[in-house]
């Protein structure tokens, strides 16, 4: 290992806390979706340096990365339609002009 | 082969990774967070290199920069009126969300070198290749996979239902 694991734990810990960040100040729903990746590929780093390092079995953690990769890519595709969906019929895509469910 | 610029190099990423982070979450105009968004996937992916994660790179840079980013970067185009500076792009929550994840930031960090990690030497000599990759996703993790192509077909079609225009 060339460089110390907890200096790519911090790494992603780092991209963590900046992606929930975003999700949590956005007011644009595109906005959220984007940092929603950015924790995703925090959670990756982390899968893939303990998948180098201390895991057991050394394919564990790329398999599951790929997983997430997965996820993200769907998770994009259906957040992305419902978005085209929402400003269709809305015209707009802030989050706190889309009150339609609260009362 | 040259271990101390290997070293730099690395550092290097990790910190324009970082920098392209806190880009994304705070560039007023919206395109221009995606672009910093695909300099962090970029980021990222050097680090998989560095990783011995070839593989992982590879999709990474083919998966979320090539057919992610540019799904977010059409519906940005789609929806999004850019270079519209009047609207607000964060709400009120900032500071507070800023503390709290900097304390999580502080804490996390704390407990991370606290740890003593338990590096396994026959993992780190491993070399895990697209084969052991392929016989592992198509062995040991072949029912995850399955599930995960199901899930991956059905997240697809229902995208297209959600957003075609209804004829009715």
């Amino acid at each position: 290992m060339i460089i110390p694991l907890e200096h790519l734990l911090i790494f992603g810990t780092v991209l963590f806390a900046v992606g929930i960040y975003g999700a949590l100040v956005r007011r644009n729903i595109i906005g959220v979706l984007i940092s929603i990746e950015l924790i995703l590929n925090a959670v990756n780093v982390n899968l893939v340096a303990f998948s180098r390092t201390t895991s057991l079995s050394p394919e564990a953690g790329q398999i599951f990365a790929i997983f997430v990769i997965t996820l993200a890519a769907a998770g994009a595709a259906v957040g992305l339609a419902i978005v085209l969906a929402l400003y269709r019929v809305r015209k707009t895509i802030l989050t706190d002009e889309v009150t339609l469910l609260k009362w | 082969m040259f271990p101390l610029l290997t070293k730099i190099m690395i550092y290097v990423i990790m910190a324009l990774s970082v920098f392209a982070a806190l880009a994304t979450i705070s560039c007023k105009n919206l395109f221009h967070s995606a672009l910093a968004l695909i300099a962090v996937l970029l980021g990222v992916a050097g680090i998989f290199i560095f990783l011995q994660a070839e593989f992982l790179a590879m999709v990474q840079i083919l998966i979320y920069v090539g057919a992610v980013m540019t799904l977010v970067i059409f519906t940005i185009m789609l929806t999004e009126r850019i270079g519209d500076k009047q609207i607000s792009q964060n709400n009120h929550q900032s500071l507070l969300a800023a503390s709290i994840l900097l304390a999580l930031l502080f804490f996390m960090i704390r407990l991370i070198l606290g740890v003593a990690w338990p590096v396994n030497e026959s993992t780190l000599s491993a070399h895990v290749g697209t084969e052991e990759l392929a016989k592992a996703l198509l062995g040991t993790y072949v029912f995850p996979f399955e599930v995960i192509s199901v899930v991956l077909i059905a997240a697809l079609i229902g995208a297209i239902v959600i957003a075609r225009k209804d004829n009715s």
